[in-house]
């Protein structure tokens, strides 16, 4: 039996392909009987399909910077 | 109505990504797009001055980068003189199915509209994620759209794994909220 925390964590620890398989058996199991876990998994699944349909990309940090600095330049 | 000021030294912060995930869409080369959202700075902060108002900041900037976009493909058409476009019906024309029957566009097929909504779905995203507050989206971002592991978030934040993974919880139900809001909804 593990909380309803562990469980979110190994959820969403998942969502990252970072979970053990004894931790997804656990995570499953405790989906069977914890309805809330249950729809956080659901959702949580979704959010990931959207993350990876949208192709997100994203700056650096450093590429970031560059940009203030030349911006900043010009002010 | 509330007035809308520019404040440029947020520019990188608060817009950067949204404006790149727009030019990337529409250039699909991210060295490209990077300029063309640092012209949309520079440009905007030229005409700073000629700001009314009457849009929001990002409204505005994107406003601009619309412009910045197609003034590169101009730019690139009239460099190596491809205006000519070339209408090839059919890849193979001696194969069958060259009839220009054959090659109209299904009516009821929806894929393309995929790459449009997903890109709004991208744009979606990213608003969200601007609402987060600072350290939930900074570890969100450099796990899921950077692809950065655990170990490597933890040693440039300095923080633990559980710490890490509560951020991301964090993060991913005011992402689900806020999408819930934005996206699921319209």
């Amino acid at each position: 039996m593990i909380s309803c925390e562990k469980a979110s964590t190994i959820c969403n620890k998942k969502q990252y392909k970072e979970a053990t398989l004894l931790e997804q058996i656990k995570l499953g199991f405790h989906l069977l009987y914890c309805k809330t876990c249950a729809a956080f998994s659901r959702k949580n699944k979704k959010l990931t399909i959207l993350c990876d349909k949208a192709n997100l990309h994203n700056l650096s940090d450093q590429e970031k910077e560059k940009m203030k600095e030349k911006l900043e330049h010009n002010i | 109505m509330t007035e809308n000021y520019l404040n440029p030294t947020s520019w990188v912060d608060n817009y950067a990504d949204y404006l790149f995930n727009y030019a990337v869409a529409r250039v699909s080369d991210a060295e490209i797009a990077k300029d063309l959202v640092q012209e949309t700075f520079l440009a905007g902060l030229k005409s700073a001055k000629n700001f009314q108002g009457a849009a929001t900041e990002r409204t505005w900037l994107i406003a601009i980068l619309k412009r910045k976009v197609i003034d590169y493909y101009r730019k690139i058409n009239s460099k190596k003189g491809k205006a000519e476009v070339r209408i090839n019906y059919s890849s193979q024309s001696d194969s069958a199915g060259d009839w220009l029957e054959e090659n109209v566009a299904d009516p009821f097929s929806t894929l393309e509209n995929d790459a449009i909504e997903n890109e709004e779905l991208g744009l979606a995203i990213q608003e969200c994620i601007s609402k987060l507050p600072k350290k939930q989206s900074a570890v969100f971002v450099m796990k899921t759209i950077r692809g950065l592991s655990t170990e490597d978030i933890c040693n440039e934040l300095g923080i633990n794994p559980s710490n890490l993974w509560v951020m991301v919880h964090r993060a991913r139900t005011n992402l689900m909220g806020c999408l819930n809001e934005n996206w699921f909804k319209l």
